[in-house]
């Protein structure tokens, strides 16, 4: 297989996830601007969706107030924003068009149908009220694209490439998402506790669709910082949590050594953060600082991902 | 009048399309609205598009294919199929010829200055032995219909003909929307045409290659007008779609960067132009090519096709030679005729085609696509005035023909169901044998009375059937 095909398949599975992601913040953000005065004096839900999109710098570079419409906007159709959804699912359909030989008809169509769709879509119409129903169809569109990939691709590099971009781009969603609402969002210690800090968790854990997991799995209405910690970053059950992604990430280059008869630099990186996510414990993490902890697993991710494409010649 | 396909001068439906013309006739408005509507979402679901170029943006889009079929008879086809290969072999033993001892130059069938002055001539491709002799691989030669017997070719596609994954499609989308057609008669398969193309690609894989050589299909990028083709081809053959910069040369070989070792590559299915393929022999600003492809061509331990320089057989200055030169290398009258063509680089031709303006079509010589040129009888006073600037101020540049009453064939509008004029683009392989897909792409120019065929300006497809005995 080309290496630039292999660097098509990755991109494109990363896009997607990214573009998935992107609409659940969006979908939160909304929410809590919907609720008026509930938390007296916080109306900044959308400085807040920026800082967990990491787009709140280039957005300020570009607007200067933060506000509701201009937000929107720049997340979902800006495309000089390069993680706003039309952006991803255009990079994601022009790698997956670039690499068509590679894509089984029904990966290929799911990502096609969804760009023209979206092309269709004048950005003007998508007014507040309209707003959860395109993010819904956004997200229904990854959800068939990862469904069209796990039904039909074969269980070869295609796939394996595919996976890696997908879990890596979720790995790095979710820790930022941890991050920005950790260490950002809540500078006064006095907060901690009250109703403003129960509410942000909850939207931390809408943002990745496992509010009532949670519930379900911990018994337990409260939304407790330790817990949804530990539920987004050592729970192998959560289908977005750093372990869970990681199980998969390793899993899929195991697969490619396998089938390649050869491991290298990349392998023992991933096999490394893997060990520590599945040995780790919550005590030991917020003892060190929780910041410091997801600081140290962007930057570990992001090394896996550099590694892997100097590994297989991903063009640049 | 046109000689209409469909319906004979004397208002009685022609054989080849009894069992379509009946088939019409019961088509209701729904059906038909149906079809067109599922067809075309088929089109875009797939992504069976097409660029074009200085459109600014929105630039991808969707030929309109049009249900009511093309129809060749048995026989029709037998006898169009022999001209085509005589034509095919003519032009391989002619570009054989110009890049070894010149025959043709020595007996003065044609002036040196074509050949030798002509921008398509590559010198670097003089004394190179291609594989079996081989250069056009190929080909796409557009063939109009005047009369019952009456073909003429309007061009000789010789460097990268596009248009095949049209007709592979057109084909399945008709199958698709009515199956009960192809039941009720037997119609010759084009499927076949991927894995033709793989065999004559592999027959003149170079003597270095293993028993299975390695083929890529070479494409300049997702921005191309016709990367959907060149992605389909690589797909239905089971080859890699490679990019330029996916393959390098090293140590006097061809390799492509893969995943894990670099791989070692026979065969090059190129769809870039001749220009752009290296950038050391070429042009230099070239991105799209592969530094020193041509140098281990000429070694042959690669094989590229087309091979270099082919385009001087296709260029609008030869057309006019082309009688002459099957003659030469086959010693047979042509099969199929050439347009009369006059030279506006001749004074003579040059006063003639100024005079006739309005009843002539002019062609740049080095266009293609349909784009600078005049349809006289359909241009305005003010259209041929601009046009005769442009041709006084370089009359070399030219061709002109007279307008060819193009066969029409029954098409959908928005009116209902009313004749437009047709052209067909056979495709032609040449490996170990000359291979002919039996069909090819119809075009249709969709504008009543309009004889622009090309995609580019508007045209559309039409799925062409040859019929078995």
């Amino acid at each position: 297989m080309l290496g630039r095909t292999a660097s098509s398949l990755f991109w494109m599975s990363r896009y997607v996830e990214r573009a998935e992601n992107m609409s659940r913040l969006l979908e939160v953000g909304y929410r809590i601007s919907l609720m008026p005065g509930a938390v007296e004096g916080h109306r900044d839900e959308w400085q807040s969706t920026l800082a967990s999109a990491a787009c709140l710098q280039s957005y300020k570079a570009k607007h200067k107030e933060v506000d509701g419409p201009n937000v929107i906007h720049f997340l979902l159709f800006d495309e000089d924003n390069t993680s706003s959804v039309k952006f991803c699912l255009r990079a994601a359909r022009n790698n997956g068009r670039a690499v068509r030989t590679a894509l089984t008809r029904d990966v290929w169509e799911s990502l096609n149908s969804t760009w023209n769709e979206l092309a269709q879509i004048d950005p003007t119409t998508i007014t507040p009220d309209r707003l959860p129903s395109f993010l819904d169809w956004v997200k229904q569109k990854a959800m068939a694209f990862r469904g069209a990939l796990l039904g039909t691709m074969l269980r070869n590099d295609p796939y394996y490439f595919s996976q890696l971009g997908n879990f890596i781009e979720r790995a790095d969603n979710t820790a930022r998402i941890l991050d920005v609402k950790y260490f950002i969002l809540l500078p006064q210690p006095s907060d901690v506790g009250s109703e403003l800090d129960a509410q942000q968790w909850a939207q931390v854990l809408r943002s990745v669709s496992a509010h009532r997991a949670y519930r379900w799995f911990y018994k337990d209405s409260r939304y407790k910082p330790w817990l949804v910690s530990e539920f987004l970053i050592l729970k192998e059950e959560m289908p977005r949590s750093l372990l869970f992604t990681y199980n998969w990430i390793n899993l899929a280059l195991n697969d490619l050594g396998a089938l390649y008869g050869q491991r290298y630099e990349c392998h023992t990186l991933a096999q490394t953060t893997h060990e520590q996510l599945k040995s780790g414990n919550m005590e030991h993490i917020f003892q060190g600082g929780l910041h410091e902890f997801l600081q140290w697993f962007m930057w570990k991710n992001n090394a896996l991902s550099e590694s892997i494409s100097k590994t297989y010649n991903f063009p640049l | 009048m046109s000689f209409n396909e469909m319906l004979g001068p004397d208002g009685k439906v022609r054989e080849p399309y009894a069992k379509v013309a009946t088939w019409l006739q019961r088509l209701g408005p729904h059906d038909i609205e149906r079809a067109l509507r599922e067809s075309e979402a088929r089109f875009r679901r797939q992504g069976i598009t097409f660029a074009v170029y200085g459109d600014g943006q929105a630039s991808e889009r969707i030929i309109p294919f049009d249900i009511v079929p093309r129809i060749f008879a048995a026989q029709e086809w037998r006898r169009l199929s022999a001209g085509i290969e005589q034509r095919v072999r003519a032009i391989n033993a002619f570009l054989h010829d110009i890049y070894h001892r010149q025959e043709i130059l020595r007996a003065g069938r044609i002036p040196e200055a074509v050949i030798v002055q002509n921008e398509a001539f590559v010198s670097e491709m003089v004394g190179v032995n291609p594989a079996k002799g081989i250069y056009a691989h190929v080909m796409g030669i557009d063939i109009v219909r005047v009369g019952v017997n009456d073909f003429y070719v309007l061009e000789d596609n010789c460097r990268t003909p596009s248009g095949v994954s049209y007709m592979l499609e057109d084909r399945e989308a008709m199958m698709h929307l009515f199956p009960e057609l192809f039941s009720a008669q037997r119609v010759a398969p084009v499927e076949n045409y991927p894995a033709m193309l793989h065999k004559t690609l592999t027959a003149v894989a170079p003597a270095s290659a293993g028993e299975e050589p390695v083929i890529v299909v070479l494409t300049p990028g997702i921005h191309n007008s016709a990367f959907f083709e060149h992605a389909f081809l690589a797909d239905e053959m089971g080859v890699e779609l490679c990019e330029g910069s996916d393959l390098f040369v090293s140590d006097g070989w061809l390799y492509m960067r893969t995943t894990q070792e670099p791989k070692r590559v026979d065969v090059v299915y190129r769809r870039i132009d001749d220009a752009y393929l290296d950038p050391l022999s070429f042009r230099p600003d070239s991105n799209l090519g592969v530094p020193g492809i041509l140098d281990i061509y000429r070694a042959g331990r690669v094989t590229l096709v087309n091979a270099p320089g082919t385009g001087v057989a296709d260029d609008k200055s030869i057309y006019t030679f082309m009688p002459d030169i099957i003659e030469f290398y086959t010693g047979e009258k042509p099969l199929l005729s050439n347009v009369p063509t006059w030279r506006c680089s001749q004074p003579q031709d040059l006063k003639y085609v100024t005079e006739h303006l309005s009843e002539l079509v002019v062609k740049e010589v080095h266009g293609s696509g349909g784009y600078g040129m005049l349809v006289g009888p359909t241009s305005t006073k003010e259209q041929i005035e601009t046009f005769r600037g442009k041709l006084l101020a370089k009359p070399s540049n030219y061709i002109a023909q007279p307008t060819l009453a193009l066969s029409t064939v029954p098409t959908f509008v928005k009116s209902g169901v009313a004749p437009r004029h047709v052209d067909l683009r056979p495709f032609v392989l040449s490996g170990d044998l000359v291979r002919i897909t039996r069909g090819g792409l119809t075009r249709v120019a969709l504008q009543e009375g309009s004889l622009v065929v090309n995609s580019s300006q508007g045209g559309g497809t039409k799925d062409t059937w040859v019929l078995e005995d």
